[in-house]
């Protein structure tokens, strides 16, 4: 409970509906101690006297009525009958839902398609027939409001309900022979309670202008009592000639239903664990740069260098470093695998190369991307834009998301080429049929028309690596494009990786956290732990002699065909979590080299040998 | 596809025949008798009995409520007697009224309202968001009547920009022009909290799509952002905004009723309100039973339409 009133407290805009609210329900329950007039007393030889000018602080009605008296005694009604119909709803839906969610089946069908009936009206004609039936007056206008309002109270509630009459201990009060009534009280109501409390908070506003537009209408609270609808209603008639009696009961009921809102939308916040965690924010169209260090490019002569870079994640008061000072290269007609554990960075160094890091919480602070001499971190965004699905493309991890689900194959691919090269439509058309094609999807016409959803698992990323070669890339960057598919669709995919890179001289950057993979198609490999690299290097080096003990380890978690019975070994504990990382090698806690040297000092990468470099105090250096 | 329109169509007709009985049972409901109602409290036993024999009043209750249902679909919803004219005539002049103002404003707040939702989740947390999310909780929290007084104040009397009431002009032409400058002010009242929600709910609908991999992937094939957003991006959050447009269209509805009294429209909303202060039972009974019925073919086809435009139900 206080930790909701922190979160509560936390949004100020709530926190000024809360202050009103009680501030304006205080003034109601007070309004009978007040030293003001009879809100009722007519004086027509002060009619329509205007705000501070005589006794009455906010002027006179039609009939000379003090309307600061009747403001305060109408709210005071306004908010009573509100109230009342909140809890006549809440009380009658709430019955219904836990019934029908309780005993379920017929019932639920009974009860349920009634309520759906109830639905089926635009809700004042309901309230109109049933105003109608019983006649204006406020106490039918707040059964009317009341009766309109039951079915959301009752969807809501027989959905909790239903969700625990299946749990443990609803089971075992059944056993122990409790009757129904007893269960639904004692065990039911308990649980279901506070979403009671919450649907009537945010439906009490509701309530109120709604039986405050019947007054207006004059169909609720008959004269001389008056609620804020009906004064609204009252003034009307004089609207032009003294506007001000309509303003006030208009903005006070304003007042009202916005402080009641505010508080509702500060309580939905505080509830819903979702937006504490700033999940539910949309990723800019560019990765954020900030606090930005450029790094010195390491090299020139490479396709694509990416040196020194650093990527953190800013979430709260946490500060992940998902990738810390991440050096690798790409060259033409290689295939470059960067693979370790989830959580190492990998798939973040290949999202930040082009700017396509979520963000927030993504943060570019350091390093350098060269492409062809320009720094791909700090060009401009429509330079970018026109190397994104270019020179550089993509291919995801799942292919079903990864593509839109409402258009199809053909449209997608076609946007792709269009969006770099000025086609005629006859030609894209062409191109995307050749580019289905390449990747090997038989009958290619047929399948262009297809939907993603229609598709299999690797027929759906062959469209996604047919995307990626739209506009005759010179770099791919796949980020664990076989993880999501089967085994033998997995080998077909890579075979097609392969292909492209002996056969168009493509780059590609392969992310994997396979090395069953990594010695099938590269011709380099870098493994990260913890945001750097530990060891880096050709891969049939590091398969075969592997240097940093995590490599070694990883290699140890594959498994072999016709190698004998081994046992197939894991590596203990967790990798760390990249926000609280201390001095000293990362690995240290899992490693079983560790010496006290490991964890004093930050360890640099050094070379071994002429290609290979390793992170690691005592690597082990095969001669 | 028309296979599925024909089967929502068919599944109408029990949600058509619980509306015409619950409007039934609350009009059965009502205390006192019908026949004195019309006749006047000096009417005679004899004829009170008569009236009451030739209203078919004397029969139990679910007899008198299929003699009804029988009427009613062959088009006879009885007579007014306030108006001493058909039901039916006067209900459909007059909702064609409200399908004016209604709809007008219903296709304002689904246009303002979409626009806004996309427009503040593309730019969340920035200066246009905070501005839109801030007019939209004005929007949704002022009483719709009110709004109504207040812009007659402001646009028609001050500011003399539009008429102050009604469908017509008096005196001149009944021509389109007209129609827009008297439409212009209450369709605008009318739409505003509904386009605050539909911004509302449409940028909660928007932020949830723009974290999907398929919007990365726009991106990383080098769209430019307005591609981004308003093709990928809002092409699949219409497929969860468009549920909202529906339901946010019967409240449009609700609210024409307060917006044809404040602006002295000529709608059906009226016409219930004043049947009901005059105790015109069978004017409030055809008019309720007749916009319901409207309403559940239109939700209908937004069925159909949201069923359209996600190829993945069609499987």
């Amino acid at each position: 409970m206080i930790g909701f009133i922190k979160l509560l407290s936390r949004n100020r805009l709530s926190l000024a509906g809360l202050v009103v609210i009680i501030l304006v329900i205080f003034t109601a329950l007070i309004t009978p101690i007040l030293p003001i007039s009879d809100p009722d007393v007519i004086d027509t030889k002060n009619r329509f006297k205007t705000p501070f000018t005589t006794d009455a602080l906010l002027g006179t009605d039609h009939l000379g009525r003090d309307l600061m008296s009747r403001l305060l005694w109408g709210t005071r009604l306004s908010l009573a009958v509100g109230f009342c119909a909140a809890c006549i709803a809440a009380l009658i839906g709430s019955a219904l839902g836990i019934i029908a969610g309780f005993y379920a089946s017929r019932v639920d069908n009974i009860i349920m398609r009634g309520i759906d009936m109830l639905m089926a009206f635009p809700y004042i004609l309901l309230a109109l027939a049933i105003v109608a039936a019983l006649g204006p007056g406020l106490f039918n206008a707040l059964i009317a409001v009341a009766i309109v309002n039951i079915p959301f109270f009752a969807r809501n509630i027989r959905g909790v309900t239903l969700g625990i009459t299946h749990k443990e201990y609803i089971d075992a009060a059944r056993l122990s022979g409790m009757t129904d009534t007893r269960i639904i009280i004692t065990e039911v109501l308990p649980n279901v309670f506070p979403v009671i409390v919450i649907a009537m908070s945010t439906t009490v506003g509701w309530m109120i202008l709604e039986t405050a537009g019947l007054s207006f209408l004059g169909l609720g609270s008959q004269p001389p009592q008056a609620d804020l609808g009906s004064m609204l209603g009252e003034a009307r008639a004089a609207l032009i000639t003294s506007p001000y009696t309509s303003v006030v009961p208009g903005a006070m009921i304003l007042i009202i239903v916005m402080a009641i809102n505010l508080l509702g939308d500060g309580i939905r916040d505080a509830l819903d664990p979702r937006l504490k965690s700033g999940v539910l924010s949309s990723p800019r169209p560019r990765t954020l740069v900030a606090n930005y260090n450029e790094a010195k490019n390491l090299d020139r002569s490479e396709l694509l260098s990416v040196s020194k870079l650093r990527t953190q994640f800013h979430i709260g008061k946490q500060n992940y470093k998902a990738v810390d000072g991440v050096s690798i290269y790409a060259k033409k007609g290689a295939c470059l695998g960067i693979i370790g554990e989830s959580g190492s960075g990998k798939s973040v160094t290949a999202l930040s190369i082009m700017g396509l890091v979520s963000s927030p919480p993504g943060i570019i602070t350091g390093g350098y991307v060269n492409y062809k001499g320009s720094n791909l971190i700090h060009t401009n965004d429509q330079e970018l834009q026109s190397l994104r699905g270019n020179k550089i493309s993509y291919v995801f991890q799942d292919p079903l998301s990864s593509l839109h689900p409402l258009y199809t194959v053909q449209k997608q691919l076609e946007e792709a080429i269009k969006a770099h090269q000025p086609v005629s439509q006859e030609e894209v058309y062409q191109r995307s049929i050749e580019l289905l094609k390449s990747v090997r999807i038989p009958n290619p016409e047929q399948r262009a028309k297809d939907y993603p959803h229609q598709l299999s698992g690797g027929m759906r990323q062959r469209v996604n690596i047919a995307m990626a070669l739209a506009n005759d890339p010179e770099i791919i960057i796949a980020d664990e494009p076989t993880t999501a598919l089967d085994v033998t669709v997995q080998a077909q995919i890579l075979s097609l990786f392969r292909e492209l890179t002996r056969e168009r001289g493509l780059a590609i950057i392969f992310i994997t956290h396979d090395f069953g993979v990594v010695s099938q198609i590269c011709d380099e490999v870098a493994v990260m732990y913890a945001g750097k690299i530990v060891e880096y290097g050709p891969s049939e080096m590091i398969l075969n002699h592997p240097a940093h003990p995590y490599t070694s380890r990883l290699i140890g978690c594959v498994p072999e065909l016709g190698k004998g019975k081994r046992e197939l070994a894991s590596i203990d504990g967790l990798p760390p979590m990249v926000d609280r990382l201390g001095h000293g090698c990362a690995f240290a806690p899992r490693c079983e080299k560790t010496i006290s040297e490991c964890l004093n000092n930050d360890i640099k990468l050094k070379n071994i040998n002429a290609n290979t470099q390793v992170r690691c105090l005592k690597p082990e250096i095969h001669l | 596809m028309l296979g599925y329109i024909l089967k929502r169509l068919l599944s109408a007709i029990p949600v058509l025949l619980g509306i015409s009985i619950i409007v039934f049972l609350i009009m059965a409901m009502i205390p006192g008798d019908p026949a004195t109602a019309i006749l006047g409290s000096y009417a005679t036993p004899e004829n009170v009995e008569k009236l009451n024999r030739d209203l078919g009043l004397d029969k139990p209750l679910f007899k008198r409520y299929f003699i009804w249902l029988g009427n009613i679909l062959q088009g006879d919803f009885g007579r007014s007697y306030s108006l001493n004219k058909n039901v039916i005539d006067e209900v459909i002049e007059r909702f064609g009224a409200t399908l004016i103002l209604a709809g007008t404003s219903f296709i304002m707040c689904s246009l303002i309202g979409i626009c806004a939702g996309v427009l503040s989740s593309a730019k969340q947390f920035k200066l246009t968001d905070k501005l839109i999310t801030f007019i939209v909780l004005l929007g949704i929290s002022i009483p719709s009547f009110f709004l109504g007084m207040m812009m007659i104040l402001l646009f028609a009397v001050h500011l003399r920009w539009f008429p102050v009431s009604g469908m017509w002009p008096i005196y001149g032409a009944r021509d389109l022009t007209a129609l827009i400058s008297h439409l212009a002010l209450p369709a605008s009242a009318l739409a505003v909290v509904a386009t605050g929600v539909i911004a509302r709910l449409s940028r909660s609908a928007m932020l949830e799509i723009l974290r999907q991999d398929f919007i990365r992937t726009a991106r990383a094939k080098g769209l430019d952002e307005k591609t981004v957003i308003w093709r990928h991006a809002l092409r699949a959050a219409m497929v969860s905004i468009l549920p909202i447009l529906g339901i946010q269209a019967g409240f449009v509805l609700s609210g024409a009723v307060y917006i044809e009294m404040v602006f002295q429209w000529p709608g059906v909303g009226r016409m219930l309100v004043d049947a009901i202060l005059k105790r015109d039972i069978l004017l409030v009974q055809g008019g309720v039973v007749f916009v319901a019925a409207c309403y559940v073919i239109f939700n209908i086809a937004v069925d159909v339409a949201q069923h359209l435009l996600d190829p993945r139900i069609k499987a």
